[in-house]
């Protein structure tokens, strides 16, 4: 499974369960695990140094310390700064990722380059691609509301990328035709 | 409720093979075989009039193959009369399209019985079994309207529970969720496939959307008119 929370937003993410009340460390690492880490659970590590560079920042502050010595016996509070800095990232939009160097395109031309099938590699990939889907939509079956949200975040995704590998597999004729007159200039210095 | 599979292991339930068919000069299948085990679940995909609802419709006996043959359970459809076949369909096949196709003056609950009332089964046993398929496919509510009066997704469910009715041992779909959105559409699947399972019911499911095809156990792709099966290496 994907990872949800791509690793730059760990810090953000905590911020955001800062916000209800304080925590300690382990409980920020529990809650993160739980709703968000999915099969890919943060290392103490992680949580420790994510902290670290919050505090730095002034983004948390420490709460309270109990008797004891390390990172553990602190609890942590989200600033003034911290709220502002969760908002701005709330209201960002995403990146949206166009997937302009697609492994998968390259792996059709050279095949069609060097004389192979690429409807079969087009088909292989396929295959991989339902038998993902099908895994997660038993996951999705099976689970509550989050694994449902979560699975078809990813079946979209696979969706999309199904539906370019259906409509390249309509025009390999088309491209292998292309591919055989020496390549053109796509930057327009065309005569 | 359910059907013993145990005899049916070994050799598949219904098989295609090499199946030919022209609408004039339109070659719509052209050597497609398929096998379905009992109890499985088999998405047939493929573009825009690749075959997919011919082959489906040749499975099921309601379109004749101008080659190649079809048999359900050891038994070549072709060979049938077509009463037998008409007779098979009754009671071993059920039904469901992209349009509900109900009976638009019968309540929802007299449509889902009527399979059993065309099988000879009395009024009250019927709609007493057509009411509990409704239950189970979460449309109880609409028992009473006619299928004017229910919204696509609530007429699909009902279009299932009459497909399911007479506990049929394939269930064949085409595009069952063609005319709904992602949401009702899957619904739709989840309880038809919860439903199948657990009556042993094998289903033919035609759909050309990857997400509606990701609830079967394996999907066969139709390319004109011919059928691929791509099977992955064990990883
Ligand atoms: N009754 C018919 N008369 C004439 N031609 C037909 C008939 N049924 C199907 N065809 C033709 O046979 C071919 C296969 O049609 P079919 O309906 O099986 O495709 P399909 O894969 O189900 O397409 P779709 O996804 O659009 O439903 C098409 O070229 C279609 O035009
Ligand atoms: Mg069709």
């Amino acid at each position: 499974m994907p990872c949800i929370v791509a690793p730059m937003s760990i810090a953000q993410t905590f911020l955001g369960l800062l916000e209800g009340s304080p925590r300690h460390g382990y409980e920020l690492k529990r809650l993160y695990d739980e709703r968000f880490g999915q099969s890919r659970p943060l290392h103490y590590g992680q949580v420790y140094a994510t902290l670290a560079r919050l505090l730095k920042g002034g983004l948390i502050q420490v709460d309270g310390v109990e008797p004891g010595a390390g990172p553990e016996r602190k609890r942590y509070a989200i600033t003034a700064a911290g709220v502002t800095d969760v908002e701005r990232w709330l209201n960002q939009p995403e990146k949206p990722d166009t997937y302009l160097q697609n492994t998968l395109y390259t792996k059709v031309v050279l095949s069609l380059l060097t004389g192979r099938n690429a409807a079969d590699i087009l088909d292989i990939q396929r295959a991989e691609h339902l038998r993902v889907m099908r895994e997660l939509t038993r996951r999705k079956t099976t689970g509550d509301l989050a694994d449902q949200l979560i699975c078809d975040f990813a079946l979209f995704h696979l969706e999309a990328d199904l539906r370019w590998l259906e409509q390249t597999a309509a025009r390999l004729d088309q491209l292998a035709a292309t591919l055989r007159t020496p390549a053109s200039r796509p930057d327009g210095n065309v005569p | 409720m359910t059907h013993p599979t145990t005899d049916d292991t070994d050799r598949p339930l219904l098989a295609a093979t090499g199946l030919r068919k022209n609408y004039g000069a339109t070659p719509a299948l052209d050597g497609a075989t398929l096998h379905v085990r009992a109890g499985e679940i088999v998405a047939v995909m493929g573009s825009s009039g690749s075959g997919k609802s011919t082959l489906l419709h040749c499975l099921a006996g309601i379109v004749q193959p101008d080659a190649g043959e079809v048999r359900y359970r050891g038994r070549t459809l072709s060979t049938m009369s077509d009463a037998e076949r008409s007779a098979l369909r009754r009671t071993d096949f059920g039904f469901v399209f992209q349009f509900g196709q109900l009976v638009p003056e019968l309540t929802c609950l007299e449509n889902v019985a009527l399979p059993l009332r065309l099988s000879g089964v009395r009024r009250r046993e019927a709609e007493q079994r057509a009411a509990r398929w409704l239950a189970r496919l979460e449309v109880s509510d609409v028992a009473g309207k006619r299928p004017g009066e229910v919204s696509g997704g609530q007429g699909q469910r009902v279009a299932v529970a009459r497909a399911l009715v007479t506990t049929p041992r394939v269930v064949f779909a085409d595009e069952p969720t063609g005319a709904l959105d992602s949401l009702n559409g899957e619904q739709v699947m989840r309880l038809l496939t919860e439903a199948a399972r657990s009556t042993g019911a094998a289903v033919v499911l035609v759909t050309h959307e990857p997400r509606v095809a990701a609830y079967a156990d394996r999907e066969v792709v139709v390319r004109d008119g011919r059928t691929r099966e791509i099977l992955l290496a064990e990883r």
